[in-house]
């Protein structure tokens, strides 16, 4: 347990030294925000209670979706493309040698950096956002307890879902396509680009129910105070049934892997 | 004996001043070179490629997904239609299309920088802008370019707009000029990147940050924003203000109408000022020396 943890803490110190990286990005999520804030602004302005949200209920969604965007690496670029070039390379026969299991070690540097930009690039977006637009903030400490766990179930269910596309190399070799392919799925079904409460009809239903919602919908939902009662636990035990059916479905994959490929490389 | 047998005459023909055109010439048959070796190296895995261009068309596809999606809960965004909105995501999506198949993968220049291999480019007898541009020559970027063209082609058909020759005209002369001025924010980008190495991500801001903002009508924005777009980067010359006086609509800030057929020119302008913008960059670099 205490190597996982020690790996969790590097893997925050690791994304915490690119200092003017963090400030670049910062000021990325910053712009994005304020363009889709806009078509947001204009959407509900015409269409006021949209997918059940008022106007600053829609605004904060945008900017909890610039918030997390990293913090649950919707875009990627978390371990899964340095494991997909160790997998290449055949690199990875040595981590298998290794006495630590590959997915938790993989799955504590993730936490590391997925705690790192949820502070690093969570936090100065929002505050930069509630000076020009009127923010719903959670009003119950309970709300924001209940968020930050959310965050978390988010965090593993899109480490889940990576890890099953990074392996997915041991037969494809050059796992870039796949990855892009997650990217795809990941940013349009988590509600990235429209909240999934707006998708029209079955399409919503659908999208509401797979693993990616977990990413931005729900915990969006938590912080809005969507779920009242016990609908708030059942938010998170929603997440946390998908993070066990992916992790699962990570560790089958991962023992199908290993014994079946023959690592390249020597 | 000795000094009739130094070769002068091969010295001075590698260090006599070549004209204009023949470094221009010189630079694009390198530019090609290196792109067509990355082509073939692609290929290699053909399956990841197919699914990368399928990727990158499905990527942009789903962006405007959204924007049917948004069109099916109101018939007018900002006083724009779903055609009209179309246009300006077809057009602003081409142009950057197109500048990212260019020399969109210039954002990796500050990695090389950092990791020293940036001294590589140095020494190769090929100009060093052509070489950071077709630097892993990325094909699968025409996934983009061919989802955008055909939202374009499809609002085109469908648009209620008188097309006479100026309007006719004025849609390729607007993809151009709108893939020059993206180009421009590219390059300028990784211009910076000489300086501050880990801020790539700041170029995004601009680049894809810029097609977010012109594949939506302007008056969906804030004046402030669209003035920013139009006095400091400007982006809204990208489609904005050809689009506009193709689709007979009021200039947002009411510029005067000769300004809709600014857009060569101010890509031509910024274009010159990234290419000075590179040549600084290139000339603060300092090798990391290892």
């Amino acid at each position: 347990m205490r190597l996982y943890a020690a790996v969790a803490v590097r893997g925050f110190r690791r994304y915490a030294t690119y200092r003017v990286a963090t400030l670049a990005g910062v000021f990325t999520n910053t712009v994005f925000g304020f363009i889709v804030a806009y078509t947001f602004t204009a959407l509900w302005s015409v269409r006021p209670r949209l997918g059940g949200y008022d106007l600053p209920h829609a605004v904060t969604f945008v900017w909890l979706g610039q918030a997390l965007l990293m913090t649950t690496a919707l875009l990627g670029g978390g371990f899964e493309t340095e494991l997909v070039e160790r997998i290449r390379s055949g690199d990875v026969a040595i981590d298998l040698y290794r006495p630590a299991d590959l997915q938790l070690w993989w799955l504590a540097s993730d936490f590391g950096r997925a705690a790192f930009h949820l502070i690093g690039r969570g936090v100065l977006p929002m505050a930069a956002a509630s000076v020009v637009f009127r923010l719903a903030w959670p009003a119950e400490v309970s709300t924001w307890v209940c968020f930050l766990v959310s965050v978390g179930l988010g965090v593993l269910v899109s480490f889940a879902i990576r890890y099953l596309v990074a392996l997915t190399s041991f037969w494809l070799l050059d796992g870039a396509g796949a990855l892009l392919l997650a990217t795809l799925l990941a940013t349009f079904f988590s509600g990235m680009v429209l909240p999934l409460t707006v998708f029209p009809g079955w399409l919503g239903t659908l999208a509401r129910a797979l693993p990616w919602s977990a990413q931005l919908q729900v915990p969006a939902d938590v912080f809005l105070g969507r779920h009242r009662g016990t609908g708030e636990l059942w938010a998170l035990a929603f997440q946390a049934g998908w993070a066990a059916v992916l992790l699962g479905a990570g560790r089958l994959l991962q023992s199908v892997a290993t014994r079946k490929v023959v690592v390249q490389g020597g | 004996m000795a000094d009739a047998e130094y070769p002068v005459g091969r010295r001075t023909a590698l260090f006599e001043p070549r004209g204009r055109t023949a470094a221009v010439r010189d630079g694009l048959r390198g530019y090609l070179l290196i792109a067509g070796m990355w082509v073939r190296s692609t290929v290699v895995y053909r399956t990841s490629f197919v699914l990368m261009t399928l990727g990158n068309f499905a990527m942009t596809a789903l962006d405007f997904a959204a924007v049917a999606i948004i069109f099916g809960h109101t018939r007018v965004l900002g006083g724009f239609t779903l055609t009209e909105t179309a246009f300006l995501y077809g057009s602003s999506g081409v142009a950057l299309g197109l500048a990212d198949l260019a020399v969109g993968s210039m954002d990796g220049l500050g990695r090389r920088v950092r990791d020293g291999t940036m001294d590589t480019l140095l020494v190769r007898p090929v100009p060093v802008f052509a070489q950071a541009a077709a630097d892993r020559f990325a094909l699968r970027r025409l996934g983009r370019i061919t989802q955008a063209a055909v939202v374009l082609g499809w609002s085109m058909t469908r648009l209620h707009v008188a097309w006479t020759a100026v309007n006719v005209l004025l849609v390729p002369v607007m993809l151009l000029s709108g893939a020059g001025i993206f180009a421009a924010v590219f390059t300028t980008g990784a211009a910076f990147q000489f300086w501050a190495t880990d801020a790539a991500e700041v170029q995004n801001s601009f680049t894809y940050g810029g097609n977010a903002l012109t594949q939506y009508p302007p008056t969906v924005f804030a004046k402030d924003l669209v003035r920013g777009a139009t006095f400091v980067v400007p982006l809204a010359f990208v489609n904005w203000m050809p689009a506009l006086h193709i689709l007979g609509r009021d200039n947002p800030l009411r510029l005067p109408g000769w300004v809709d057929f600014c857009s060569p020119l101010v890509a031509l302008a910024v274009c010159a000022l990234a290419g000075l913008a590179w040549r600084a960059g290139l000339r603060s670099y300092r090798s990391t020396g290892s």
